[in-house]
C-alpha cells in the first residue's frame, strides 16, 4: 500500500465519488429528519439561552454592582470569560488559514465547523466588554466618529487596539466563512427538493454558478484572504495580551505573554473542536468524513500547543524569580500557596499534565479519551484566565486594598448564557447549512483519482 | 445538410420551444473534466471567445483553456489594504495631534508605536473587504437569475456533471453550426439556451 492509498483511506471513505460525498453532507440539512439528540441539546440550549437574558436584563437594571467585582479586582469573570471566549475561536481560522497555506489536505472536512465556531465563539465574547463597560448602551463611543461632544478614542491605549482586534477579526472571519460556503450554498440550491427552499439556498449563494470564471477569481481570492487572516489570528490574542502586559500591574507586565496567549487559544480552541466535531461524527454518521486520522492530527496539534502553554507558565515564574522584584516573586507565591491555590493546582492538572496523555496514540484514536481530555483542557484554560486577572489584582502593591473576589450567580448566569448562545448557533449551524465543505470534498475526490460518473 | 444526429432528438422539444425567441447561447454536457478541458481547448481553438465552462470544484486547466487573464483580485485586496492602512494612520494622527490632544505621562503626542495596531487591523480588514466586494463584481455577482439555470440539467453542474457553454453574441455563433462543434468536440448532449430578461 502506497502512501498515496493510505492518505485515501485515511481521509475519504474507500468508494468516495462527487456524488457521494455532496449527498452524504447535503442530506443532514436536507432529507435526513431532526435526530432527537439536536432537538434535546436544542431544548438545553436554550434553558441556558434564558441564563443570558436574564443576566443581561439583570444587568442592565441595575449595573455591574450585581457582579463580584470590587475594588481592586475591578476585572472579573466578564473579562475572564471574553479571554476564554476569544481563545476558543482561534483554531478555526488556523485550520482554515493556516492550515490551507501548508496544503494540510485533512482540514477539509473539519474548516467549516471550525470556522462557525469562530464566529460564534467571537459573537460570545464580544457580549462582555460591551457588558462590562457599566454603560453598555454608549458602546459606540469606541468607534472613532465626530461626535458633538468633541471627543475621540485614546489611540494609544490598547483597550481601542482590542476594540479593532476584535471587530476585524468578527468581520474578517465572517467573509471568509461565507465566501467559503458560497459553491456550497449553490450545491444545496441545486439539490433541494422544494421550490421554496431552493430559492433559499440561491439567494444565500448570490446566484453562484460554478463557471470557471468564477472559480478563477475565487480561488484567488480564498488565498489571499487565508494570508490576510494567518498574521490576523495571531494579531487578536496579542492584542488581548496587550491589555494585560501593557499595564504595570505585577505578574501582567510581561513580555512572554502575546506568544503564550497565541498558544493557549490555539490550546482551547482544537479542544472545542474536537468537543463538537466527537459528538457530530456520531450523530450525523459522517465518521468516514471526519477520520479517526483527523482527530488524531487534531489531538497532535493540541499537544504541541499545550507544551507551548506549559513552557509559558515555566518562563513566567522563572521570570518573577530571576527579576528579583518583590511584587512580583509575592504574585507568584500566591499563586501556588496563596487563597485560591487550588485553582492553580486545577489549572497545572487540566492543563500540563493531563494533555500528557496525548503522546500515546491510543489515546489520539479514542473518542471517549479525547472528549475528556478536552473538556479537562477548556477548564484548565479558563482556569488560567482566571488566575492570571483575579490574582494579580486581589493582592495588589498596597495590602491595605487586598480583597478577595467571589462570583456571583450573575456572574456564572454570563458564563452559562454564553454557552447556550454557542450551542444555539452551532445547532442551528448544523441544522441550516452544510457544515463539510463539499466543493473541497470533491476536490479531493479528484486528487485522489476519484470515481467519475 | 447535416444528417440527423440521434442524440439531438431529446432537444428537439425544447430548442422548438423557444425557437421564437432569442438564444442566450447553446450548453453542452460532458462526460468528464478531461473532455470538457479538451472541448473547451477545441472551442478556442476554433475561434470561440464568448465562452465559459463549469465544473463543481475549481479546475486550473479549465481556466487555462478559456485563457483567462490573471485575476484582477490580488491589485484590489492591496488596494484595500493601502487604503485602510494610510486613513487610519491618518486619523490617528489628526485626531492624537490636533481633534483631542491629551498629555498621558509626557509620552509624545505622535506615538507612532501603539498608532500600528489600529492600522495593521485596519490594513487587513479593509484588505477582505475590497477583495470580497470586488471578487463579487468581477463574478457578476450576485444576481438572482441568469440563462444557464433555464436547463434542468444544469442543476448537476454543482455536483458531478461538466458543462460548456456558447453564448450567441460571439462574432462566430451559429445556432447550427456550434451545435455541430460541440458535439464533434464529444458533448454528450447540447441544450439551447433561451435568454431570459435579466
Amino acid at each position: 500500500m502506497s502512501s498515496e492509498d493510505r492518505a485515501r483511506t485515511d481521509l475519504l471513505p474507500a468508494n468516495a465519488s462527487y456524488e457521494s460525498v455532496s449527498e452524504q453532507v447535503s442530506s443532514i440539512v436536507l432529507k435526513k429528519p431532526t435526530p432527537r439528540s439536536w432537538k434535546f441539546s436544542f431544548l438545553i440550549g436554550l434553558l441556558m439561552l434564558q441564563a443570558l437574558l436574564l443576566g443581561i436584563g439583570w444587568l442592565f437594571a441595575y449595573g455591574v454592582g450585581i457582579w463580584g467585582i470590587n475594588i481592586p479586582i475591578g476585572w472579573g469573570l466578564a473579562i475572564v470569560n471574553f479571554v476564554w471566549w476569544i481563545g476558543i475561536g482561534h483554531a478555526g481560522t488556523l485550520i482554515s488559514a493556516i492550515l490551507l497555506l501548508l496544503h494540510q489536505e485533512w482540514r477539509t472536512s473539519i474548516n467549516r465547523i471550525a470556522e462557525a465556531m469562530t464566529l460564534f465563539a467571537v459573537a460570545c465574547a464580544g457580549l462582555f466588554p460591551l457588558l462590562h463597560l457599566g454603560r453598555p448602551k454608549l458602546f459606540y463611543w469606541l468607534i472613532p466618529y465626530p461626535a458633538t461632544t468633541d471627543m475621540w478614542p485614546q489611540f494609544r491605549s490598547p483597550l481601542i487596539w482590542d476594540f479593532f482586534a476584535i471587530t476585524t477579526y468578527a468581520t474578517v472571519s465572517l467573509i471568509f466563512w461565507y465566501l467559503g460556503m458560497l459553491p456550497d450554498l449553490a450545491t444545496m440550491r441545486d439539490r433541494a427538493q422544494s421550490h421554496f427552499i431552493a430559492r433559499i439556498y440561491g439567494v444565500l449563494a448570490l446566484g453562484w454558478r460554478n463557471s470557471a470564471r468564477h472559480w478563477h477569481h475565487y480561488q484567488k481570492l480564498y488565498l489571499l484572504l487565508a494570508g490576510l487572516a494567518t498574521p490576523l489570528v495571531v494579531s487578536v490574542h496579542t492584542t488581548v495580551s496587550w491589555d494585560f502586559s501593557v499595564g504595570i500591574v505585577s505578574a501582567w507586565h510581561s513580555t512572554v505573554f502575546p506568544p503564550y496567549f497565541v498558544g493557549g487559544a490555539i490550546f482551547s480552541g482544537f479542544a472545542m473542536v474536537l468537543l463538537i466535531t466527537i459528538p457530530l461524527r456520531r450523530v450525523y454518521d459522517v465518521k468516514d468524513l471526519i477520520t479517526e486520522t483527523h482527530l488524531d492530527k487534531m489531538a497532535k496539534i493540541m499537544l504541541a500547543s499545550g507544551m507551548t502553554v506549559s513552557y509559558g507558565y515555566l518562563m513566567d515564574a522563572y521570570q518573577a524569580w530571576y527579576l528579583n522584584e518583590p511584587y512580583d516573586s509575592y504574585i507568584y507565591t500566591n499563586r501556588f500557596s496563596g487563597p485560591y491555590d487550588y485553582c492553580y493546582w486545577a489549572l497545572i492538572l487540566c492543563n500540563c499534565v493531563i494533555p500528557q496523555a496525548l503522546w500515546f496514540p491510543a489515546v489520539r484514536r479514542s473518542t471517549l479519551f479525547l472528549f475528556g481530555i478536552s473538556l479537562c483542557i477548556q477548564v484548565g484554560m479558563w482556569l488560567e484566565r482566571f488566575i492570571i486577572i483575579t490574582l494579580s489584582l486581589h493582592r495588589d502593591h498596597l495590602p491595605s486594598d487586598w480583597a478577595m473576589y467571589y462570583p456571583t450567580i450573575w456572574d456564572w448566569a454570563l458564563l452559562v448564557g454564553t454557552g447556550g448562545l454557542f450551542l444555539i448557533l452551532m445547532l442551528l449551524f448544523l441544522r441550516l447549512l452544510p457544515s463539510i465543505s463539499m466543493s473541497e470534498m470533491r476536490e479531493l475526490v479528484h486528487q485522489k483519482g476519484g470515481s467519475n460518473p | 445538410m447535416i444528417p440527423p444526429d440521434p442524440r439531438l432528438s431529446s432537444t428537439a422539444a425544447a430548442s422548438e420551444a423557444h425557437e421564437s425567441g432569442p438564444l442566450f447561447g447553446l450548453l453542452a454536457q460532458f462526460s468528464s473534466d478531461t473532455e470538457l478541458i479538451e472541448a473547451t481547448h477545441t472551442l478556442y481553438a476554433d475561434g470561440y471567445r464568448a465562452l465559459d465552462a463549469f465544473s463543481p470544484f475549481p479546475l486550473e486547466d479549465l481556466s487555462d483553456a478559456l485563457h483567462l487573464r490573471r485575476s484582477l483580485v490580488a491589485p484590489i485586496v492591496l488596494g484595500g489594504g493601502i487604503l485602510g492602512g494610510i486613513s487610519i494612520y491618518a486619523l490617528e494622527y489628526w485626531v492624537n495631534l490636533f481633534a483631542y490632544p491629551l498629555n498621558v505621562g509626557g509620552r509624545p503626542l505622535h506615538s507612532w508605536v501603539s498608532f500600528i495596531p489600529p492600522a495593521f487591523e485596519c490594513i487587513i480588514l479593509l484588505g477582505a473587504l475590497a477583495g470580497a466586494g470586488g471578487m463579487l463584481l468581477l463574478c457578476g455577482l450576485p444576481r438572482l437569475n441568469h440563462p444557464v439555470f433555464e436547463v434542468e440539467a444544469f442543476r448537476r453542474a454543482s455536483t458531478d456533471a461538466w458543462f460548456l457553454c456558447v453564448q450567441s453574441e460571439d462574432a462566430q455563433f451559429d445556432s447550427e453550426m456550434t451545435r455541430q462543434s460541440l458535439l464533434n468536440a464529444g458533448a454528450q448532449e447540447v441544450w439551447d439556451v433561451p435568454a431570459i430578461e435579466a
